[in-house]
Protein backbone atom coordinates (compact mmCIF):
# COMPACT_ATOMS: atom_id res chain seq x y z
CA UNK A 1 0.00 0.00 0.00
CA UNK A 2 2.75 2.62 1.13
CA UNK A 3 4.54 1.74 -2.33
CA UNK A 4 1.27 3.23 -3.82
CA UNK A 5 2.01 6.65 -1.50
CA UNK A 6 5.84 6.26 -2.78
CA UNK A 7 4.64 6.11 -6.51
CA UNK A 8 1.82 8.80 -6.69
CA UNK A 9 4.53 11.40 -4.28
CA UNK A 10 6.76 11.56 -7.43
CA UNK A 11 4.13 11.63 -10.04
CA UNK A 12 2.87 14.97 -7.97
CA UNK A 13 6.20 15.94 -7.70
CA UNK A 14 6.32 15.52 -11.36
CA UNK A 15 3.22 17.27 -11.71
CA UNK A 16 4.47 20.47 -9.95
CA UNK A 17 7.63 20.53 -12.22
CA UNK A 18 5.55 20.20 -15.39
CA UNK A 19 3.72 23.33 -14.08
CA UNK A 20 6.49 25.53 -12.55
CA UNK A 21 6.83 29.33 -13.93
CA UNK A 22 10.31 29.20 -15.60
CA UNK A 23 11.99 32.03 -17.31
CA UNK A 24 10.90 33.33 -20.43
CA UNK A 25 13.79 31.23 -22.71
CA UNK A 26 13.04 28.12 -21.40
CA UNK A 27 9.85 27.65 -22.65
CA UNK A 28 10.39 24.89 -25.54
CA UNK A 29 13.26 23.52 -22.99
CA UNK A 30 11.08 22.14 -20.70
CA UNK A 31 11.54 18.06 -20.26
CA UNK A 32 8.65 15.51 -19.97
CA UNK A 33 8.60 15.46 -16.09
CA UNK A 34 5.66 13.58 -15.83
CA UNK A 35 6.12 10.72 -18.94
CA UNK A 36 9.76 10.23 -17.56
CA UNK A 37 8.67 9.41 -14.09
CA UNK A 38 5.80 7.10 -15.72
CA UNK A 39 8.49 5.23 -18.02
CA UNK A 40 10.72 4.74 -14.57
CA UNK A 41 7.65 2.99 -12.95
CA UNK A 42 6.32 1.36 -15.82
CA UNK A 43 9.98 -0.35 -16.35
CA UNK A 44 11.16 -0.79 -12.67
CA UNK A 45 7.10 -1.83 -11.38
CA UNK A 46 5.45 -2.87 -14.44
CA UNK A 47 2.66 -4.81 -12.42
CA UNK A 48 2.17 -1.71 -10.14
CA UNK A 49 1.99 1.35 -12.75
CA UNK A 50 0.79 0.19 -16.33
CA UNK A 51 -1.61 1.99 -18.88
CA UNK A 52 -4.44 2.49 -16.78
CA UNK A 53 -2.43 4.63 -14.32
CA UNK A 54 -0.77 6.66 -17.05
CA UNK A 55 -4.19 7.07 -18.64
CA UNK A 56 -5.67 8.49 -15.02
CA UNK A 57 -2.11 10.85 -14.79
CA UNK A 58 -2.54 11.88 -18.79
CA UNK A 59 -6.49 13.13 -17.94
CA UNK A 60 -5.16 14.74 -14.77
CA UNK A 61 -2.57 16.55 -16.75
CA UNK A 62 -5.28 17.45 -19.30
CA UNK A 63 -7.10 18.94 -16.48
CA UNK A 64 -4.41 21.12 -15.42
CA UNK A 65 -3.16 22.00 -18.81
CA UNK A 66 -6.44 23.62 -20.39
CA UNK A 67 -5.32 21.29 -23.22
CA UNK A 68 -7.95 18.55 -24.96
CA UNK A 69 -9.12 16.72 -22.29
CA UNK A 70 -7.74 12.48 -23.15
CA UNK A 71 -4.76 14.11 -25.14
CA UNK A 72 -2.33 13.38 -22.56
CA UNK A 73 -4.02 10.41 -21.69
CA UNK A 74 -4.04 9.21 -25.32
CA UNK A 75 -0.19 9.68 -25.36
CA UNK A 76 0.92 8.30 -22.31
CA UNK A 77 -1.24 5.20 -22.54
CA UNK A 78 0.43 4.40 -25.63
CA UNK A 79 4.10 5.62 -24.57
CA UNK A 80 3.53 3.49 -21.51
CA UNK A 81 2.10 0.41 -23.45
CA UNK A 82 5.42 -0.14 -25.54
CA UNK A 83 7.13 0.59 -22.23
CA UNK A 84 5.76 -2.40 -20.52
CA UNK A 85 6.04 -4.66 -23.67
CA UNK A 86 9.89 -4.28 -23.10
CA UNK A 87 10.13 -3.43 -19.72
CA UNK A 88 12.96 -6.23 -19.65
CA UNK A 89 14.64 -5.56 -21.96
CA UNK A 90 14.91 -1.55 -20.84
CA UNK A 91 16.16 -2.56 -17.73
CA UNK A 92 19.49 -3.96 -18.86
CA UNK A 93 20.01 -1.51 -20.90
CA UNK A 94 23.37 0.33 -20.29
CA UNK A 95 22.76 4.32 -19.21
CA UNK A 96 22.75 5.76 -23.11
CA UNK A 97 21.27 3.12 -24.51
CA UNK A 98 18.32 3.67 -21.88
CA UNK A 99 19.09 7.29 -22.44
CA UNK A 100 18.21 7.01 -26.20
CA UNK A 101 15.12 4.78 -25.89
CA UNK A 102 13.64 7.66 -23.51
CA UNK A 103 14.28 10.31 -26.13
CA UNK A 104 12.57 7.82 -28.75
CA UNK A 105 9.67 7.25 -26.24
CA UNK A 106 9.45 11.17 -25.83
CA UNK A 107 10.06 11.52 -29.15
CA UNK A 108 6.48 9.16 -29.65
CA UNK A 109 4.88 11.20 -27.07
CA UNK A 110 5.32 14.84 -28.71
CA UNK A 111 4.69 13.79 -31.90
CA UNK A 112 1.21 12.19 -30.88
CA UNK A 113 0.52 15.45 -29.52
CA UNK A 114 1.79 17.20 -32.35
CA UNK A 115 -0.75 15.14 -34.77
CA UNK A 116 -3.76 16.01 -32.15
CA UNK A 117 -2.99 19.88 -32.03
CA UNK A 118 -2.91 19.54 -35.54
CA UNK A 119 -6.29 18.11 -35.61
CA UNK A 120 -8.15 20.71 -33.73
CA UNK A 121 -5.61 23.39 -35.33
CA UNK A 122 -3.41 24.74 -32.51
CA UNK A 123 -0.09 23.45 -33.54
CA UNK A 124 2.92 25.14 -31.16
CA UNK A 125 4.37 28.03 -32.69
CA UNK A 126 7.76 26.67 -33.12
CA UNK A 127 9.91 24.36 -34.73
CA UNK A 128 11.55 24.20 -30.95
CA UNK A 129 9.10 22.15 -29.37
CA UNK A 130 11.01 19.06 -30.67
CA UNK A 131 13.52 20.12 -28.36
CA UNK A 132 11.67 18.55 -25.09
CA UNK A 133 12.90 15.12 -26.46
CA UNK A 134 16.36 16.13 -26.53
CA UNK A 135 16.02 17.76 -22.39
CA UNK A 136 14.19 14.47 -21.46
CA UNK A 137 17.10 12.26 -22.89
CA UNK A 138 19.67 14.60 -21.51
CA UNK A 139 17.78 14.78 -17.84
CA UNK A 140 17.01 11.02 -17.57
CA UNK A 141 20.64 9.88 -15.95
CA UNK A 142 19.54 12.42 -13.06
CA UNK A 143 16.33 11.17 -13.12
CA UNK A 144 16.71 7.46 -13.04
CA UNK A 145 19.31 8.21 -10.15
CA UNK A 146 16.83 10.10 -8.15
CA UNK A 147 14.33 7.54 -8.80
CA UNK A 148 15.90 4.53 -7.91
CA UNK A 149 17.48 6.40 -4.49
CA UNK A 150 13.67 7.08 -3.91
CA UNK A 151 12.37 3.53 -4.74
CA UNK A 152 15.06 2.08 -2.44
CA UNK A 153 13.77 4.33 0.18
CA UNK A 154 10.35 4.07 0.63
CA UNK A 155 11.13 -0.11 -0.31
CA UNK A 156 8.87 -0.77 -3.29
CA UNK A 157 8.92 -3.46 -4.82
CA UNK B 1 10.14 -33.39 17.29
CA UNK B 2 13.87 -33.05 15.22
CA UNK B 3 12.40 -34.89 11.73
CA UNK B 4 9.15 -32.58 12.23
CA UNK B 5 11.54 -29.72 12.43
CA UNK B 6 13.36 -30.99 9.36
CA UNK B 7 10.65 -31.75 7.73
CA UNK B 8 9.13 -27.88 8.30
CA UNK B 9 12.58 -26.59 6.82
CA UNK B 10 12.56 -29.30 4.02
CA UNK B 11 9.11 -27.96 3.27
CA UNK B 12 9.30 -24.06 3.84
CA UNK B 13 11.70 -23.08 0.62
CA UNK B 14 9.57 -25.50 -1.89
CA UNK B 15 6.47 -23.72 -0.36
CA UNK B 16 8.25 -19.86 -0.79
CA UNK B 17 9.20 -21.43 -3.92
CA UNK B 18 5.83 -22.62 -4.83
CA UNK B 19 4.27 -19.04 -4.23
CA UNK B 20 7.17 -17.31 -6.07
CA UNK B 21 6.24 -19.50 -9.45
CA UNK B 22 2.46 -18.55 -8.98
CA UNK B 23 3.42 -14.90 -8.38
CA UNK B 24 5.43 -14.53 -11.65
CA UNK B 25 2.38 -16.05 -13.36
CA UNK B 26 -0.20 -14.18 -11.74
CA UNK B 27 -1.17 -11.44 -14.23
CA UNK B 28 -4.31 -9.72 -14.77
CA UNK B 29 -5.41 -8.95 -18.46
CA UNK B 30 -2.31 -8.44 -20.72
CA UNK B 31 -2.16 -4.95 -21.22
CA UNK B 32 -2.56 -5.06 -24.75
CA UNK B 33 -6.31 -5.36 -24.19
CA UNK B 34 -6.51 -2.55 -21.87
CA UNK B 35 -4.64 -0.10 -23.83
CA UNK B 36 -7.43 -0.84 -26.75
CA UNK B 37 -10.22 0.10 -24.69
CA UNK B 38 -8.01 3.35 -22.80
CA UNK B 39 -7.16 4.41 -26.85
CA UNK B 40 -11.27 4.38 -27.81
CA UNK B 41 -12.10 5.79 -24.38
CA UNK B 42 -9.52 9.15 -24.60
CA UNK B 43 -10.99 9.45 -28.64
CA UNK B 44 -14.20 9.50 -27.20
CA UNK B 45 -13.33 12.02 -24.53
CA UNK B 46 -11.57 14.10 -27.04
CA UNK B 47 -14.53 14.36 -29.51
CA UNK B 48 -17.25 14.82 -26.76
CA UNK B 49 -14.90 17.42 -25.01
CA UNK B 50 -14.48 19.27 -28.46
CA UNK B 51 -18.09 19.21 -29.96
CA UNK B 52 -20.40 19.16 -26.48
CA UNK B 53 -21.13 22.36 -24.35
CA UNK B 54 -21.88 20.43 -21.44
CA UNK B 55 -18.61 19.18 -21.17
CA UNK B 56 -17.12 22.57 -19.77
CA UNK B 57 -19.10 22.05 -16.16
CA UNK B 58 -17.89 18.58 -16.23
CA UNK B 59 -14.29 19.76 -16.44
CA UNK B 60 -14.67 22.70 -14.21
CA UNK B 61 -15.99 20.10 -12.09
CA UNK B 62 -12.89 17.55 -12.58
CA UNK B 63 -10.75 20.86 -11.96
CA UNK B 64 -11.63 21.75 -8.66
CA UNK B 65 -9.82 19.16 -6.89
CA UNK B 66 -6.52 20.04 -8.48
CA UNK B 67 -6.70 24.00 -7.89
CA UNK B 68 -4.74 23.46 -4.44
CA UNK B 69 -2.04 22.12 -7.04
CA UNK B 70 -2.17 25.26 -9.45
CA UNK B 71 -1.72 27.31 -5.86
CA UNK B 72 0.69 25.55 -4.59
CA UNK B 73 2.84 26.04 -7.97
CA UNK B 74 2.48 29.57 -8.08
CA UNK B 75 3.32 29.96 -3.99
CA UNK B 76 6.92 29.96 -4.93
CA UNK B 77 6.72 33.19 -7.18
CA UNK B 78 4.04 35.05 -4.49
CA UNK B 79 6.67 34.46 -1.82
CA UNK B 80 9.60 35.81 -3.58
CA UNK B 81 7.67 38.97 -4.41
CA UNK B 82 6.67 39.36 -0.89
CA UNK B 83 10.35 38.53 -0.01
CA UNK B 84 11.72 41.59 -2.69
CA UNK B 85 8.85 43.86 -1.10
CA UNK B 86 9.65 43.11 2.33
CA UNK B 87 13.90 43.92 2.19
CA UNK B 88 12.92 47.13 -0.50
CA UNK B 89 15.19 49.96 0.73
CA UNK B 90 13.46 52.63 2.07
CA UNK B 91 14.63 55.42 -0.82
CA UNK B 92 13.23 53.24 -3.83
CA UNK B 93 10.11 52.93 -1.48
CA UNK B 94 10.25 56.47 -0.84
CA UNK B 95 10.64 57.10 -4.74
CA UNK B 96 8.32 54.71 -6.17
CA UNK B 97 5.49 56.36 -3.54
CA UNK B 98 5.90 60.03 -5.16
CA UNK B 99 6.00 58.57 -8.72
CA UNK B 100 2.98 56.88 -8.20
CA UNK B 101 1.18 59.96 -6.57
CA UNK B 102 2.24 61.88 -9.78
CA UNK B 103 0.67 59.29 -11.85
CA UNK B 104 -2.44 59.13 -10.02
CA UNK B 105 -2.58 62.93 -10.25
CA UNK B 106 -2.67 62.55 -14.10
CA UNK B 107 -4.59 59.99 -14.45
CA UNK B 108 -7.22 61.89 -12.09
CA UNK B 109 -7.04 64.87 -14.48
CA UNK B 110 -7.59 62.45 -17.48
CA UNK B 111 -10.40 60.65 -15.94
CA UNK B 112 -12.00 64.37 -15.51
CA UNK B 113 -12.10 65.05 -18.88
CA UNK B 114 -13.44 61.45 -19.73
CA UNK B 115 -16.10 62.07 -17.47
CA UNK B 116 -17.16 64.77 -19.48
CA UNK B 117 -16.80 63.34 -22.99
CA UNK B 118 -18.59 60.34 -22.22
CA UNK B 119 -21.88 62.58 -20.77
CA UNK B 120 -21.16 64.35 -23.91
CA UNK B 121 -21.79 60.84 -25.54
CA UNK B 122 -24.70 59.86 -24.03
CA UNK B 123 -26.32 63.38 -24.72
CA UNK B 124 -25.25 63.28 -28.26
CA UNK B 125 -26.39 59.32 -28.46
CA UNK B 126 -29.99 60.35 -27.02
CA UNK B 127 -30.44 62.01 -29.54
CA UNK B 128 -30.14 59.72 -32.17
CA UNK B 129 -32.41 57.65 -29.93
CA UNK B 130 -30.11 54.73 -28.70
CA UNK B 131 -29.68 53.21 -25.96
CA UNK B 132 -27.06 54.60 -22.87
CA UNK B 133 -23.91 52.80 -21.97
CA UNK B 134 -24.51 51.43 -18.40
CA UNK B 135 -21.71 50.84 -16.52
CA UNK B 136 -20.93 47.39 -15.26
CA UNK B 137 -19.26 45.78 -12.15
CA UNK B 138 -15.49 45.19 -12.31
CA UNK B 139 -13.41 42.63 -9.77
CA UNK B 140 -9.61 42.65 -10.00
CA UNK B 141 -8.56 39.44 -9.88
CA UNK B 142 -4.60 38.03 -9.82
CA UNK B 143 -2.96 35.52 -12.07
CA UNK B 144 -1.30 32.05 -10.85
CA UNK B 145 1.62 31.64 -11.85
CA UNK B 146 1.09 28.15 -13.72
CA UNK B 147 2.77 27.60 -16.73
CA UNK B 148 1.58 25.34 -19.50
CA UNK B 149 2.13 23.47 -22.57
CA UNK B 150 4.20 26.22 -25.22
CA UNK B 151 0.71 25.75 -27.59
CA UNK B 152 -1.80 26.56 -25.10
CA UNK B 153 -3.30 30.04 -24.77
CA UNK B 154 -4.80 30.12 -21.53
CA UNK B 155 -4.20 31.79 -18.13
CA UNK B 156 -5.82 31.15 -14.67
CA UNK B 157 -7.54 33.19 -12.40
CA UNK B 158 -7.62 33.29 -8.70
CA UNK B 159 -11.34 34.34 -8.56
CA UNK B 160 -14.34 31.69 -9.57
CA UNK B 161 -18.34 31.29 -9.25
CA UNK B 162 -17.98 31.87 -5.61
CA UNK B 163 -17.18 35.49 -6.60
CA UNK B 164 -19.57 36.11 -9.44
CA UNK B 165 -17.12 35.16 -12.65
CA UNK B 166 -19.39 33.66 -15.27
CA UNK B 167 -18.65 31.80 -18.46
CA UNK B 168 -18.01 34.44 -21.44
CA UNK B 169 -17.02 37.52 -19.14
CA UNK B 170 -14.67 39.59 -20.51
CA UNK B 171 -11.34 40.15 -18.91
CA UNK B 172 -8.89 43.00 -19.50
CA UNK B 173 -5.99 43.75 -18.06
CA UNK B 174 -4.22 47.74 -17.99
CA UNK B 175 -3.67 48.36 -21.79
CA UNK B 176 -6.36 45.87 -23.29
CA UNK B 177 -8.55 43.50 -23.99
CA UNK B 178 -6.59 39.83 -22.87
CA UNK B 179 -9.63 37.27 -23.44
CA UNK B 180 -12.77 36.06 -21.75
CA UNK B 181 -13.64 33.35 -19.45
CA UNK B 182 -13.89 29.72 -20.50
CA UNK B 183 -14.47 28.09 -17.64
CA UNK B 184 -15.25 28.92 -14.26
CA UNK B 185 -14.65 26.80 -11.07
CA UNK B 186 -15.91 27.63 -7.37
CA UNK B 187 -12.35 29.30 -6.87
CA UNK B 188 -10.63 29.27 -9.83
CA UNK B 189 -11.14 29.93 -13.13
CA UNK B 190 -9.47 29.98 -16.78
CA UNK B 191 -9.11 32.31 -19.39
CA UNK B 192 -9.02 31.58 -23.18
CA UNK B 193 -6.24 34.41 -24.48
CA UNK B 194 -7.52 36.67 -27.67
CA UNK B 195 -4.24 35.10 -29.45
CA UNK B 196 -5.84 31.86 -29.36
CA UNK B 197 -6.84 30.53 -32.34
CA UNK B 198 -10.39 29.24 -31.20
CA UNK B 199 -10.67 33.51 -29.68
CA UNK B 200 -12.46 35.71 -31.90
CA UNK B 201 -13.16 39.39 -31.22
CA UNK B 202 -15.52 41.76 -32.85
CA UNK B 203 -13.17 45.12 -33.68
CA UNK B 204 -13.80 48.44 -35.22
CA UNK B 205 -10.62 50.58 -36.85
CA UNK B 206 -10.53 53.88 -34.61
CA UNK B 207 -9.65 55.60 -37.98
CA UNK B 208 -12.19 55.16 -39.92
CA UNK B 209 -15.18 52.71 -38.37
CA UNK B 210 -13.52 49.58 -40.53
CA UNK B 211 -15.04 46.61 -38.79
CA UNK B 212 -13.72 43.17 -38.46
CA UNK B 213 -13.10 40.30 -36.64
CA UNK B 214 -9.60 39.43 -34.97
CA UNK B 215 -8.74 35.91 -34.49
CA UNK B 216 -5.67 34.76 -32.59
CA UNK B 217 -2.70 33.04 -35.26
CA UNK B 218 -1.33 30.06 -33.69
CA UNK B 219 1.79 30.37 -35.89
CA UNK B 220 2.97 34.11 -34.78
CA UNK B 221 1.39 34.75 -30.98
CA UNK B 222 -0.45 37.75 -32.83
CA UNK B 223 -3.93 38.59 -34.06
CA UNK B 224 -4.90 37.99 -37.50
CA UNK B 225 -8.45 39.99 -38.67
CA UNK B 226 -10.22 37.80 -41.08
CA UNK B 227 -12.56 38.53 -44.02
CA UNK B 228 -11.03 41.75 -44.88
CA UNK B 229 -11.67 42.90 -48.53
CA UNK B 230 -8.97 43.48 -50.53
CA UNK B 231 -9.83 47.31 -51.20
CA UNK B 232 -10.79 47.89 -47.12
CA UNK B 233 -9.03 50.93 -45.94
CA UNK B 234 -6.50 48.96 -43.15
CA UNK B 235 -3.22 50.82 -43.17
CA UNK B 236 -0.03 49.48 -40.55
CA UNK B 237 -0.78 51.86 -37.30
CA UNK B 238 -4.16 52.04 -37.56
CA UNK B 239 -5.66 51.17 -33.83
CA UNK B 240 -8.44 48.66 -33.22
CA UNK B 241 -10.60 48.83 -30.72
CA UNK B 242 -13.98 46.51 -29.73
CA UNK B 243 -17.15 47.19 -31.39
CA UNK B 244 -19.53 45.57 -29.16
CA UNK B 245 -21.03 43.67 -31.88
CA UNK B 246 -21.29 40.25 -30.81
CA UNK B 247 -22.25 41.04 -27.30
CA UNK B 248 -19.16 39.03 -25.65
CA UNK B 249 -17.08 42.40 -24.96
CA UNK B 250 -17.42 45.57 -23.87
CA UNK B 251 -17.49 48.36 -26.57
CA UNK B 252 -14.32 50.97 -27.19
CA UNK B 253 -11.75 48.79 -25.16
CA UNK B 254 -8.29 48.47 -27.21
CA UNK B 255 -7.65 44.82 -28.54
CA UNK B 256 -4.15 45.58 -31.32
CA UNK B 257 -2.54 47.42 -33.35
CA UNK B 258 -1.93 46.92 -36.75
CA UNK B 259 1.67 46.02 -37.40
CA UNK B 260 1.24 44.59 -41.40
CA UNK B 261 -1.34 44.63 -44.51
CA UNK B 262 -0.86 42.84 -47.42
CA UNK B 263 -3.04 43.13 -50.07
CA UNK B 264 -2.31 40.30 -53.00
CA UNK B 265 -4.77 40.34 -55.64
CA UNK B 266 -4.87 36.59 -56.25
CA UNK B 267 -6.16 35.71 -52.76
CA UNK B 268 -9.65 36.56 -51.80
CA UNK B 269 -8.87 39.01 -48.67
CA UNK B 270 -5.67 41.24 -47.48
CA UNK B 271 -3.76 39.54 -44.76
CA UNK B 272 -4.07 41.91 -41.36
CA UNK B 273 -1.80 41.36 -38.73
CA UNK B 274 -2.57 43.13 -35.37
CA UNK B 275 -0.39 42.85 -32.39
CA UNK B 276 -2.12 43.49 -28.95
CA UNK B 277 -2.57 45.62 -26.52
CA UNK B 278 -3.01 44.06 -23.74
CA UNK B 279 0.64 42.66 -22.45
CA UNK B 280 -0.82 38.71 -22.61
CA UNK B 281 2.33 37.02 -21.20
CA UNK B 282 3.55 39.39 -18.65
CA UNK B 283 0.07 41.13 -17.01
CA UNK B 284 -0.23 39.70 -13.30
CA UNK B 285 -3.43 41.39 -12.16
CA UNK B 286 -6.49 41.69 -14.76
CA UNK B 287 -10.21 43.46 -14.57
CA UNK B 288 -13.07 41.48 -14.79
CA UNK B 289 -16.40 43.37 -15.88
CA UNK B 290 -19.78 42.35 -16.17
CA UNK B 291 -21.11 43.47 -19.12
CA UNK B 292 -24.55 45.09 -18.73
CA UNK B 293 -25.85 43.39 -22.10
CA UNK B 294 -25.61 39.25 -21.03
CA UNK B 295 -25.00 39.99 -17.35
Amino acid sequence: MHSFIAILTTLLIALILALLPMPDWTIWLRPAWVLMVLIYWAMMTPYQVSVGMAWMTGLVVDLLNGTLLGEHALAYTIVIYFISKMHIRLRMYPMLQQGLSVFSFVLIYLFILYCIQGFIGELPGSHLYWLSAVTSMLLWPWLFVVMRDCRRWFKVA
Amino acid sequence: MDIGLCNRRLLSPTYREGITIRSIFHRESQPGLRTILLVFMSIALMVMDKRLEAFVSIRAALSLPLAPLQYIVSWPTNFIDNIKSIISTHDDLVSENLSLKAEQLLLRSQLQRLIAIETENDYLKALFQSSKQVKGKTLIAELLAVDFEPFVNQVVLNKGTRDGVYIGQPVLDATGIMGQVVSAGPITSRVLLINDPRSGIAVQDVRNGVRAVAVGDSYSGKLRLMYVPNTADIKVDDIFLSSGLGDRYPEGYPVGKVISVSKDPARQFAEVHVQPSAQLNSSRQVLLIWNPKNA
